[in-house]
């Protein structure tokens, strides 16, 4: 056998495992789910069959397309503010914090990871309540003369949601800034380009992928989180994952749930692909 | 053997012999009050077992756990009096023999043999009801208001009302304040509840369940919540004296629990006498003022184990003139059920 069928060999079995359980967890049970999804429901009984009506619900209903795009709004929301706030976290931990304090330093930007969710957002909804810490404090201070209306509303949503995804995204960017050499920067600035010059044209796209790597995954958990716009966002409007969830936990209406299920895995595979094109991932 | 594999070895054995064991194990699946370990202690003392419990929400929830469950996989279940019927037909729940029941105990409207009975069998019991109505901040609201369900979209409290997040009590309250019965909903009655629900959401803060409405209104987040009672109130009362709730003159909805002995449980005498004990006087004080949410005991004997306190937040005294003007939950049929969803979806993303 030559090296290279041997390291072809050694390749597959190693990741063999992976795909078993890929398959078997995943693939399999998607399956299932498409499956189910071109069924439907006649009284509490799923009917099988291959019938496209839940998919054409999912997108003539105006209740379920409106989901859709609220979710898509808040995740664009939710990515871009998020971004906009770990880059410059991501640069001072990498660039202005010593060596010695930097890991001290991305343990307290992650400390938040380690409340439960679920009580990290029931937090947000008493930090914001017209009662909350954020009014008490607008209010003490003479910025405003009635309490804000913050909880309840997209906008806790979004908080939350930032609060969580602003860790996450500055682990992937300070990744990628901790290997940019030095020298690249010293480079830019012997030649003259001013401090802005160089972020914009040398540090700024080599980080990218960085960038669109944790923009991605903040893209996938977000759109995909129904937990956060439950508490936070006071049932004022529908995401497509708390659909998913009435139609499962009331309705009973599985084929219904699969089907924007499978709209859901739509999405986020187009969002893969715009990803992967833009890193060039087929390259790789 | 080395000696170095002797030490996770005897580590192991320190472990399994100092973890408590026991000879059975029960395993139900409930609502959250049912999670108190109060309430389940003396069962497990009595009987030297432990209960497992596993909390779900929403009938469709409950009956796809089970249907994702092997046989003998559970033993009991906690399910909405309203849904008992359709367990049965799911094939979920086992006969229980009524006469092993303290029923001629029970306040005579909580038998329920309606929902409890299929085809003349028993296949539940009430074990807890409570009322979907007006609960409120008497400090923050005019409770002469809160008489009249008109006051709610009148403009006067706008922004400042929670609505529970279900469908059925709050769609029935919505009847009632149209001078429609709930037993009355149907496919032809059910279009005239959408334009005063929207109207209700659009005078709402939020829709919430019942931690978030909780937590609502103990928080001054909202001033009433719509479809709520003592269940929302009383478990408050102790540090929210100010927090209060009524049944308007239109009338209020009673909502009832019920348990039963899940089908093909491989200890259907364990699983009734944990059952029996539910509904025992005991375990109805037990779980009249269990954490989650308080709420009436179905036994009447009941009262003997509450303090005068208990007694006085739960309303006890009133419960007869409360029975009186609450009526039951709408039982829609399936495809009315499905319409009523559908309606509230909408509601929700209105």
């Amino acid at each position: 056998m030559t090296l290279e069928a041997k390291e072809r060999r050694l390749g597959w079995g190693l990741v063999t495992p992976a795909l078993v359980w890929t398959g078997a967890f995943f693939v399999l049970p998607f399956a299932a789910m498409v499956v189910l999804s071109l069924a439907h429901m006649e009284g509490r009984a799923v009917v099988y069959g291959v019938d496209a009506g839940n998919y054409v619900r999912a997108f003539t209903d105006w209740t379920m397309a409106k989901a859709l795009l609220n979710s898509l709004e808040i995740t664009v929301i939710v990515t871009v503010v998020s971004v906009l706030l770990a880059y410059p976290l991501a640069a001072i931990i990498a660039f202005r914090v010593p060596a010695r304090w930097q890991r001290l330093a991305l343990l307290l930007a992650v400390l938040p990871f380690w409340t439960s969710y679920v009580v990290r957002s029931y937090s947000w909804l008493l930090v914001l309540g017209q009662n909350g810490v954020v009014n008490k404090a607008l209010l003490g201070l003479g910025v405003i003369a009635e309490p804000l209306e913050i909880a309840s509303t997209r906008m806790a949503t979004v908080i939350g949601f930032v609060h969580f995804f602003v860790m996450l995204l500055t682990l992937t960017i300070y990744a990628n800034l901790i290997q940019l050499s030095p020298n690249y920067m010293r480079a830019a600035q012997d030649l003259g380009a001013s401090k802005w010059q160089t972020f914009r044209h040398v540090v700024l796209p080599l980080t990218l992928p960085g960038v669109v790597t944790g923009a991605f995954l903040t893209f996938v958990l977000c759109i995909g989180d129904y937990i956060t716009p439950q508490i936070l966002g006071g049932n004022t409007e529908l995401t497509l994952p708390q659909l998913i969830m009435l139609q499962m936990g009331r309705s009973g209406n599985f084929p219904l749930a699969s089907a924007l299920s499978v709209v859901l895995m739509g999405v986020v595979t187009l969002a893969y692909f715009l990803s992967a094109k833009w890193l060039r991932l087929d390259r790789v | 053997m080395k000696k170095t594999g002797l030490i996770p070895l005897t580590a192991l054995g320190i472990l399994a012999t100092a973890s408590p064991s026991f000879a059975q194990e029960l395993n139900a699946l409930v609502w959250c009050d049912h999670t108190d370990p109060e309430l389940v202690a003396p069962f497990e003392e009595k009987f030297g077992v432990k209960v497992n419990v596993k909390e779900y929400e929403g009938t469709a929830a409950g009956l796809a756990i089970l249907d994702q469950s092997q046989p003998g996989d559970w033993d009991v279940m906690v399910i909405d009096a309203v849904d008992v019927g359709r367990a049965v037909e799911a094939g979920k729940l086992a006969e229980i023999p009524a006469d092993a029941l303290p029923t001629a105990d029970f306040f005579p409207e909580l038998v329920m043999p309606a929902n409890n009975t299929v085809g003349g069998k028993t296949y539940a019991v009430t074990e807890k009801f409570g009322y979907n109505t007006i609960s409120y901040d008497k400090t923050k609201v005019d409770p002469a208001d809160m008489q009249d369900m008109a006051a709610l979209t009148g403009g006067k409290y706008d922004g400042r009302i929670g609505i529970y997040d279900y469908y059925l009590p709050v769609l029935g309250l919505v009847a009632l304040g149209q001078g429609l019965n709930t037993a009355d909903i149907d496919a032809g009655t059910l279009p005239s509840l959408k334009e005063p629900l929207m109207k209700l959401r659009a005078s709402a803060k939020q829709v919430s369940d019942v931690v978030s409405a909780q937590t609502a209104l103990a928080t001054g987040e909202v001033d009433i919540v719509v479809g709520g009672g003592e269940w929302l109130t009383a478990v408050l009362a102790a540090d929210n004296p100010n927090l209060d709730w009524t049944i308007p003159k239109q009338g209020g909805l009673r909502w009832a629990q019920s348990i039963g002995v899940v089908a093909g449980t491989t200890q259907p005498d364990l699983a009734l006498e944990f059952v029996k004990y539910i509904v025992s006087p005991e375990g109805q004080a037990r779980l009249a003022t269990a954490s989650c949410y308080w709420g009436m005991p179905a036994n009447a004997k009941a009262g003997e184990g509450l303090t005068a306190e208990q007694k006085a937040v739960l309303r006890w005294d009133e419960q007869p003139e409360f029975l009186k003007r609450a009526q039951l939950y709408p039982i829609p049929d399936a495809a009315t059920d499905t319409a009523m969803q559908d309606m509230w979806t909408e509601m929700l993303n209105q």
